[in-house]
């Protein structure tokens, strides 16, 4: 491996004059006691971009913050070298802290809407860097402000400078956000999950935003969960997990030729098109599943619901046949969440209707078709609120069948092992479990009735990459073992691209345009398609 | 059990005592006046001292605490038993009816509590029943309030709208999943109900609407120990002290029990 | 804004009615109840069912009291033998003396308590939490007699009784503004240390923003959210408290009116003293709710 030796060579190679903005060895967090980050070495050279990747829990985030000497209360900081800047900020008082930041380093979060203080303007909060770090005087502030809000891409900065966090858009609230980061023109930006919360071609105008404040020579290091987003973007990458770098090196060594276990299986987590029909887990390839075309299950015809004067869904219509996976993607607001609720019968659609089996499913008295409702139905993206918090597991996966008592306990155990859970979960309640668990748990419960439908509502959208891969996994395996049909609901391209036969792009509330899953993504027609898939961060 | 939740539930438990068999913890009755002995600081024969009529205070604390408990109990569980029916009926109903009872809720939390109480007593009259009626009308508000909105958010929780795609009927959703769910809480506030009744009947018996003299109520022994603060301040201290201890037991062990409850629902 | 005044409007109106409902629910005859303890002539007599228009059907009893009520017109105490409007208009002073100086020392008390215990460690979260137990369990009265017994019995610094001068104030507001400075206290308390746990208090420090700075910009207004939301439960331990306050304290007030009207059973008098807290609470909870509003720009309108 002559190139990773090369390239250990070359960080180290720093030219003598120019001292990196960041020069961090063996960096140690605690919080009473327990070590978040042990160990870690980073070095940032003006200019530079680097990007920390790992999953929640691998004190990535600690570690970006422990740079601005906000690692948080009760923390215990400790290096062998901490330079910022050239001075040892292990001898730092509160008031050098508080002129570094802000003035050496900008800090942007995930989610301006809270990031942002929500009570005070967009003016207020960029004018209160320019205040603390005495950028110019009072009278220019304002001036000041409307100039960086221009930098940053903001339209009309003199009216959106008056309004307030929650009046703009999210695309606006974090443009609004790297502003306040960079109204003292600082060296470094640090950005920790700066795109997270944002539609995906949002995310790619705010990486694009980054990139062209790296180009006018501002070091940038990106903290991120998602590989892909870093990929476009930075000059070299540290994979960390549980506290630890397990890997560093130029992004495109790393992507490509991984060196870590942990790393070429984070790689392999990612869905993708090139994943279909692998386990992203890792093991054995996926049973092939055989959606059966000629037997319908679902047809949704012309459907529309409103809320208030607004069309949330607007003349959808598509089948659903056994066996088969149709995926629904579009970015927030398209009016998914209601077209599942639509399917589900749990609303009514204002025109149109749904068709369960060839007969008749919306527009039912409900005494009519309750006996029809266990053959659909729901894994939502936040299975804690869909068990009842009184529970426990084992009675919440066989809650669907309305089993006696004493049969109960053995069916509870059959759906646990089935969706890879040990028995002894079956006494536990839902809040003891981790969020990958929670979601087999109401797989299990799902699957419980053996529904012909199961509409899935970003169902992995809150979970790690690897912990959404076993997740995937599973679903796959259980649809071939039985044939379910997949609604599947998502924001998210490639977990579509993976799933899917057939694929629903949404926008506004209307289908822009529907068809097999590889030609829609690889061969857009609309203009929307295009936009969407252009804008996905990819790998390599 | 940890030390803070053990001291007041030792406590409640001695005053559970003192309600239940108050003759117990005391041989002396707490009626039997001695006009030569009036005033006598605590010490050997009256470990709380006499009050004004050479009355023992220990006595009279111990007894009082059934006058007292009994009258914030009662007042309790009538706010209670009508607060859920009406909180309930409120959640349930179609829109409108839940609207109206919404507003009169509303509107009748607006008054004072002390003077809602004031204005019941003003037409019943003063005494016992008068004041567990008044501090009930008062609290009813209360917990339909809570129990309406606990209600409201139940009832659209993700857990009864995935009853519903099992084929459960509405009535079956009510008794499985919103009524156990609506009425967890009720321990809970019921126990920090039951302190802050105590100190509304405290009030309403120190302003001389509760038992009369000479009965023994915390709340009137204070309003009687008021003329001699100069001279006998234990007259004053010891029911003083016992309905704050009182009140304190109950508030910090509704409080425990509330976190562990939320603890345990999202 | 024109909703708020709806519901203000409301409230007065079902306050009203509701005091009248009462009026007719009580037991025994409606006349002798507004007599009560007064003088009973035939004329006295005579004269309430003209006022009352206790002869004409209930409809319009109901609304002739409504009407009255609408031109100021708070009825007569006949056990009194005087306007209720004028007994009342005598006392309103002391009493608004007595709940703003309340108001003001609670509100002052809550501020220091928050400031100098957010964010301080174990130790000072202990003491505040403590004192807002103490002040939850504590009858109002007997703070009063506390301070009572140990300020003018013992020591002698303030008078024991009556409203003479601003001396005579100090104990009775404290009474009154303890309880409220303790619950208030830990709710701004809890308020400031969420909004300093907050991503946006994250990124003003990140600013380089002092803690004071951050206290003082960012925090203390979302702190001050939650606090205003507890305008019912402030205006009525402030209205219930003073009946107790004044009584203790012997100091003259619509609470002293109240009380009296209260034991002698005169009716008129504990309504029209029902209806002007309910004017009270409309007007302090109003207030609350402009400020609500100037606080928090997410709150439309």
């Amino acid at each position: 491996m002559t190139t990773f030796q090369e390239e250990h060579a070359e960080t180290g190679r720093a030219p003598a004059s120019d001292i990196p903005l960041v020069a961090v060895a063996d960096l140690r967090v605690g919080f009473g006691g327990t070590e978040v980050v042990r160990g870690v070495s980073l070095s940032v050279a003006a200019g530079e971009c680097v990007a920390i990747v790992g999953e929640s829990g691998s004190g990535k985030s600690v570690t970006a913050r422990s740079l601005l000497g906000l690692a948080g209360p009760g923390s215990q900081v400790e290096a062998r070298t901490f330079d910022l800047s050239g001075r040892d900020a292990r001898a730092f008082r509160p008031a050098d802290w508080r002129r570094l930041r802000g003035g050496f380093a900008g800090l942007v979060l995930q989610d301006a809407l809270v990031s942002l203080d929500p009570l005070r303007t967009v003016a207020a909060e960029i004018g209160e860097v320019l205040a603390v770090h005495e950028v110019v005087p009072r009278a220019r502030r304002l001036e000041r402000v409307l100039e960086l809000l221009d930098a940053v891409g903001v339209p009309d900065p003199a009216a959106r400078a008056r309004q307030h966090p929650h009046q703009l858009s999210g695309g606006l609230r974090q443009r609004v956000l790297i502003a306040s980061a960079i109204a003292a023109e600082p060296k470094l930006i640090i950005a920790d999950e700066p795109t997270t919360a944002l539609d995906v071609t949002v995310q790619a105008q705010i990486l694009r935003l980054l990139a062209e404040r790296k180009a006018a020579g501002t070091a940038l290091l990106l903290i991120s969960h998602d590989l892909a987003v870093v990929a476009s973007i930075a000059d070299r990458v540290l994979v960390m997990k549980d506290g630890r770098v397990v890997e560093e090196g130029p992004v495109r060594r790393v992507l490509s030729a991984p060196a870590h276990d942990y790393t070429r299986s984070l790689l392999a987590a990612v869905p993708s098109a090139a994943s279909r029909g692998t386990r992203l887990s890792g093991g054995p390839p996926l049973p092939r599943r055989a959606p059966n075309p000629s037997a319908q299950v679902l047809a949704a015809t012309a459907l529309s619901r409103s809320y208030g004067p607004r069309r949330v869904v607007d003349d959808v219509s598509f089948t659903l046949h056994e066996g088969e996976t149709l995926g629904i993607v579009g970015e927030s607001g398209s009016g998914k969440t209601t077209l599942a609720r639509l399917v589900l019968g749990l609303l009514e659609p204002e025109t149109g209707r749904v068709s369960l089996h060839q007969r008749q499913w919306s527009g039912l008295p409900e005494r009519q078709r309750r006996p029809m409702r266990q053959r659909v139905q729901l894994i939502s993206q936040n299975p804690l609120d869909s068990f009842d918090p009184r529970h426990t597991v084992g009675r919440l996966v066989t809650e669907p069948l309305a089993l006696p008592r004493r049969e109960r306990r053995a069916r509870a155990l059959d759906l646990l092992e089935r969706v890879g859970l040990p028995a002894a979960y079956a006494a536990r309640h839902p809040r003891e479990l981790s969020g990958g668990q929670r979601q087999r748990v109401a797989i299990a419960r799902a699957l419980a009735p053996r529904p012909d439908v199961l509409v899935c509502d970003e169902p992995v959208s809150a979970l790690d990459v690897s912990i959404q891969a076993q997740v995937l996994d599973l679903l796959a395996e259980i649809q071939a073992e039985y044939g379910t049909a997949l609604l599947f609901i998502s924001h998210d391209l490639g977990v579509v691209h993976h799933v899917s036969d057939r694929v629903l792009v949404m926008k506004d509330g209307r289908v822009v345009e529907e068809g097999a899953v590889e030609q829609v993504f690889q061969r857009p027609r609309h203009p929307y398609t295009r936009a969407l898939v252009d804008a996905v961060p990819r790998l390599g | 059990m940890p030390a803070r939740i053990l001291l007041p539930v030792a406590l409640l438990t001695l005053l559970a005592l003192a309600v239940a068999v108050p003759g117990l913890l005391t041989g002396v009755d707490p009626l039997a006046a001695d006009p030569l002995r009036a005033l006598t600081p605590p010490g050997g024969a009256h470990w709380f001292g006499s009050d004004h009529l050479g009355r023992d205070v220990l006595s009279r604390v111990v007894y009082g605490a059934r006058h007292s408990l009994s009258i914030g109990v009662s007042a309790t569980a009538v706010a209670v038993t009508s607060g859920i029916l009406l909180g309930l009926a409120a959640g349930l109903s179609p829109k409108w009816l839940d609207e109206a009872l919404a507003r009169s809720f509303d509107v009748l939390s607006t008054l004072p509590e002390l003077l809602l109480a004031l204005l019941v007593i003003a037409i019943t009259g003063p005494g016992t029943g008068s004041v567990i009626f008044a501090i009930a009308v008062a609290q009813i508000p209360n917990y339909a309030r809570v129990i309406r909105a606990q209600t409201f958010v139940v009832r659209h929780a993700g857990y009864v709208e995935q009853a519903v795609t099992f084929g459960r009927s509405r009535a079956v959703i009510t008794a499985q999943h919103v009524l156990p769910n609506v009425l967890g809480p009720i321990p809970v506030l019921a126990t920090i109900g039951l302190g802050q009744a105590v100190i509304g009947a405290s009030g309403l018996s120190f302003l001389g609407m509760g038992p009369q003299p000479p009965a023994a109520e915390w709340g009137a022994m204070l309003a009687e120990a008021r003329n001699y603060l100069r001279v006998a301040w234990w007259e004053a201290l010891f029911p003083g002290i016992a309905i704050t201890l009182t009140v304190i037991c109950l508030t910090v062990l509704g409080r425990r029990l509330q976190r562990r409850f939320e603890g345990r629902t999202p | 804004m024109i909703k708020r005044l709806g519901t203000g409007l409301a409230v007065l109106w079902a306050a009203a009615t509701s005091s009248y409902v009462a009026l007719l629910l009580a037991p025994g005859d409606t006349i002798d109840i507004l007599i009560g303890d007064g003088a009973d002539t035939p004329e006295i007599r005579a004269r309430i069912v003209a006022e009352w228009g206790l002869d004409r059907p209930e409809v319009v009893q109901y609304l002739s009291y409504l009407w009255r009520l609408l031109h100021g017109d708070l009825g007569r105490s006949y056990q009194l033998q005087r306007g209720v409007g004028e007994i009342l208009a005598t006392q309103v002073g002391p009493t608004l003396q007595l709940t703003l100086a309340a108001a003001a020392t609670g509100v002052t008390l809550a501020g220091v308590i928050a400031l100098a215990t957010a964010g301080r460690g174990r130790w000072s979260r202990g003491a505040a939490s403590a004192a807002e137990l103490v002040s939850v369990s504590v009858p109002p009265f007997l703070i009063g007699i506390v301070l009572l017994s140990v300020f003018s019995f013992t020591f002698g610094w303030f008078p024991v009784s009556g409203a003479s001068g601003p001396q005579a104030l100090v104990l009775p507001a404290l009474a009154l503004g303890l309880p409220i400075a303790g619950v208030l206290g830990q709710v701004l308390r809890g308020g400031l240390e969420r909004a300093l746990e907050q991503p946006f208090a994250v990124t003003a420090r990140a600013r380089g923003l002092t803690e004071r700075a951050l206290v003082a910009r960012h925090a203390l207004r979302h702190a001050l959210i939650p606090a205003v939301t507890l305008a019912g439960w402030f205006t009525g331990t402030l209205l219930g408290g003073t009946v107790i306050t004044e009584v203790l304290f012997g100091r003259p007030g619509l609470g002293q009116v109240a009380m009296q009207a209260v034991t002698g059973r005169d009716m008129p008098v504990v309504m029209a003293v029902v209806l002007v807290s309910a004017i009270a609470y409309v007007t302090i909870s109003t207030l609350l709710d402009l400020a609500y509003r100037a606080i928090d720009p997410r709150i439309g309108g």
